[in-house]
């Protein structure tokens, strides 16, 4: 078996699936039926100074797909609507009743030192807690108010906040990045800056998630207005990859902890994000889709891969495809790749064919074969794009394999077709 | 899916039911959306079924229906009784890997049951009018098929029709337990909404009418006649009552309303392979019958009936007997000889036994009525038409069950009808 015991910033957890700051963990009774489940930690949902916010009703909308399964989530919801020290007192009961948990808290406040710090001060007092997040990302009413990502989106901002908290308590520091910037690599580099200890991301992606055609308004509908609101779930996974792996292969932020956010629904998910350079995942939106239940998966499925591949813990796994995340630039450009399709797994549903006739490169011809129709690839004109692939419902019938061409490596800098070598070389 | 043989049910309650809202979710979201896709070449009347059913799964159910009846206008008559199992989704490759076809069928149904349930405006509009009068004897399937798109396409049509109703087999021939709550002459209805269509009730040709003056009264005339005899048996006894033949048991129960069932014997025997034998075998255990015995005098794999009819009879109570010929039939019941298959011969055993009957219904065929088609060729029982679907007169063509284009069934008649009435239409319009 595996070890998939986690440590982030000093934070010890028996697995490294934790809750991510959201509804899941807005309260001693929902944190309580994590760790009942079996979730190695929480970041309890963001504290702010009292007096607390005030959610509307309607907070959620979703992005379904035909079959009504859930691929992304939206929240106009705020921070923590309970005042401080119910909250400070339910955390101080479920620590002492799941000590090996790891217990994170979430907090967000305005750009004033005292306010962050003497925040962080009250959390820290509870004895209770393994670790604070700076929540400096959520998209929706908090940023109105000068909060959330009004700070996030500031690197100069990021870096002070994170300064104030570190210096008012000696608890890890994880600090929360939104996506909603242009380069992951400011902020990241003003939390390593400010003394972070790690960083998490991904936060919400800022969005309108769907329009009522009747309400003629954005989802969630409140009396017939909605507002943009915090998008997340599997549709987001690739977006939090990007930026998991930007950080990673940084040399400003590289070796600089992550908790990896965004999507992760499942084992592979996690091996995903771990494999970029995480070193534990945060899961919401699949909590919230299907219960807390699905982390025993989460950690066999991860168990039984680790030991299918021999790593024997998540240090030998954590970054091991972060080498293989280069520029486009240093791709091999003698690289050729070609779609092989196998007949016997063909159900001669025809869908390769008429995506790359209509829209791609005419590579894939139609016999008429005994009784059904037989599909191959016209090598001289198939580019190895592997769009076949992707919409063939037959796993394994269509195959990408590299072709033996005897070039070697070669990248587009040292190309001789790039017309800026050539300028170059004059 | 099937009623346990053990339940009563209403003999007129839908075998198959409508499938519920989230179903016909789930089944759309199977279909893959194939490229000149296999269901659509193996549908006799080419409904465009990916389209149709990507419709329904994005809640577009007009257009699903639209796309369906654009092809086939009883299509909601066809995704109740066609065997699917032959045709489309035969075809389907989701039989390939998981030996699960999407269920065509049942996804036509509840796109075509959305729209006769909203009170919407019809989905087709009627050209111009061309002036043309066309003459369409028989209101069955072929008939109204060609009759409806013979209006579509600006035609005036009168419609004769020797029974009381209109829809032919669909309003006479089908089981209820296939057609529920009336639904042939709702279909009736719709398609006659499409306006330029009057049809003539209790007009047989024949009788008072013939196909000479009709010639002469109209542009063009369609023969949608079907097969109104029926094959005997030619054996001792046939004319006995309680013996009677298989349509005009399921005529009679169609007609009969489920305050006042018609009467079954306790015990019924039906001779016959096809699905009309299987239809009236079940629809008499349905209506109470004790023992139901279909009997064939070839094998399973003889029958017309397809193996998922048999195996519906079965589930519903019905005994199969097979290499059983009919020999005599008396006042207790019906002798049977035993047969076999020797080199693809049918050879007698000479062995015999005794079923008791009350009731016996013969299935084992219909015939062409020639009397009236005089001047017609006809061959193999059919009347003969060309490519175009005329027949060897002059200005008149024929579809359906009267001519050879295929099965003998309600979607080979529409699709009939269909080609035929825009063979009519190039010929009016050249």
């Amino acid at each position: 078996m595996a070890d998939l015991r986690s440590t982030i910033a000093g934070i010890r957890s028996p697995n490294p699936f934790w809750l991510a700051s959201a509804p899941p963990t807005d309260k001693l009774t929902n944190v309580v039926r994590a760790f009942q489940a079996g979730w190695g930690g929480v970041v309890w949902k963001t504290l702010g100074e009292d007096p607390p916010v005030v959610n509307v009703s309607s907070r959620y909308g979703a992005h379904l797909d035909n079959e009504r399964k859930l691929i992304g989530l939206n929240n106009i919801e705020l921070i923590s609507d309970r005042p401080l020290e119910v909250n400070l007192q339910e955390i101080i009961q479920v620590k002492r009743d799941w000590p090996d948990r790891a217990m994170v808290v979430s907090l967000m406040a305005r750009i004033e030192e005292e306010a962050w710090a003497g925040l962080a001060r009250r959390i820290a007092a509870t004895g209770a807690v393994d670790g604070l997040e700076l929540n400096l990302g959520c998209p929706h009413g908090m940023c109105e108010r000068g909060m959330g990502s009004a700070i996030g989106q500031v690197p100069e901002m990021v870096e002070q906040v994170t300064r104030w908290v570190k210096n008012a308590t000696n608890l890890p520091v994880i600090v929360k990045l939104t996506p909603n910037i242009t380069n992951i690599l400011w902020s990241a580099e003003a939390a390593k800056r400010g003394g972070a200890d790690a960083v998490s991301l991904i936060n919400t992606v800022n969005s309108i998630v769907a329009v009522d055609l009747d309400a003629m308004a954005p989802t969630p509908v409140v009396d017939g207005k909605g507002s943009h609101g915090g998008y997340c779930g599997p549709a987001v996974k690739p977006i939090a990859l990007n930026m998991v792996a930007e950080i990673a292969r940084n040399p400003d932020t590289a070796g600089l902890p992550v908790s990896g956010i965004g999507g992760v629904t499942n084992w592979r998910d996690a091996a995903e994000f771990l494999a970029l350079g995480a070193t534990n995942v945060q899961v919401c939106t699949a909590a919230m889709t299907f219960g807390f239940k699905i982390v025993e998966d989460m950690i066999s499925g991860l168990s039984n891969w680790m030991d299918d591949k021999g790593y024997a813990n998540l240090d030998q796994l954590s970054g091991r495809a972060v080498r293989n995340v280069v520029n486009w630039n240093d791709l091999n450009m003698n690289f050729s790749t070609k779609a092989v399709i196998d007949p016997a797994l063909c159900i001669d549903c025809g869908r390769c064919h008429i995506v790359c006739e209509d829209t791609s490169h005419q590579a894939i011809r139609i016999d008429q074969g005994e009784g059904r129709r037989i599909f191959t690839v016209v090598n001289e004109e198939c580019v190895g794009c592997n769009l076949c692939s992707h919409v063939c419902p037959v796993p394994d019938c269509i195959t990408m394999q590299p072709e033996e061409n005897g070039l070697p490596p070669m990248t587009w800098p040292n190309d001789p077709r790039n017309p800026m070598r050539a300028a170059a070389a004059e | 899916m099937t009623l346990n043989a053990d339940i009563p049910a209403s003999p007129y309650a839908d075998l198959t039911p409508p499938l519920t809202a989230v179903q016909a979710l789930a089944e759309s979201n199977r279909c893959l959306f194939c490229y000149d896709a296999a269901c659509v070449r193996a549908c006799p009347t080419g409904i465009d079924i990916p389209s149709f059913i990507r419709s329904i799964a994005t809640g577009n159910l007009k257009g699903a229906a639209t796309t369906i009846l654009s092809d086939n206008i009883m299509g909601g008559t066809c995704a109740r009784v066609c065997p699917t199992e032959t045709l489309c989704e035969q075809a389907c490759v989701r039989n390939t890997a998981e030996e699960r076809p999407v269920a065509i069928g049942r996804l036509q149904r509840h796109a075509t049951d959305h729209l006769f349930a909203r009170k919407g405006p019809h989905p087709f509009a009627r050209a111009a009018s061309t002036g043309k009068r066309v003459a369409v004897v028989g209101a069955g399937p072929a008939g109204l098929s060609c009759a409806h798109r013979l209006a579509t396409l600006g035609h005036e049509v009168t419609v004769y029709e020797a029974k009381p109703k209109s829809g032919g087999l669909n309003e006479y021939g089908l089981a209820p337990y296939k057609m529920a709550d009336d639904f042939a002459q709702r279909e009736v209805a719709f398609i006659l909404e499409i306006g330029g269509i009057t049809i003539e009730h209790g007009r047989r040709l024949g009788a008072d009418l013939s196909l000479e003056t009709l010639r002469a009264e109209f542009d063009a005339v369609f023969l949608g006649v079907g097969l109104g005899g029926n094959n005997l048996l030619n054996i001792p006894g046939e004319e006995r009552d309680g013996v009677e033949n298989a349509t005009a048991f399921i005529e009679r129960v169609r007609q009969a309303t489920p305050d006042a069932p018609v009467a079954v014997g306790r015990s019924v025997v039906v001779i016959g392979g096809g699905n009309t034998a299987i239809d009236a075998a079940i629809q008499a255990k349905r209506l109470g019958a004790e023992d139901v015995t279909l009997v064939y005098r070839r094998g399973r794999g003889q029958m017309g009936a397809t193996a998922w009819e048999q195996e519906l009879a079965q589930t519903n109570g019905v005994v199969l007997k097979t290499f059983a010929a009919p020999v005599a039939i008396d006042a207790q019941g019906i002798t049977l000889e035993r047969t076999r298959l020797e080199d693809g011969k049918l050879v007698s055993t000479g062995e015999r036994y005794s079923l008791p009957a009350a009731m016996i219904l013969k299935a084992v065929g219909q015939t062409l009525a020639r009397e009236a088609l005089d001047g017609l060729t006809i061959a193999g029982g059919k009347i003969v038409i060309d490519d175009d679907h005329r027949a060897s007169l002059d200005t008149v063509y024929a579809g359906g069950d009267c001519v050879a284009s295929g099965e003998d069934l309600t979607v080979q008649s529409v699709q009939d009808g269909k080609l035929a009435a825009l063979a009519i239409h190039r010929h009016l319009t050249a």
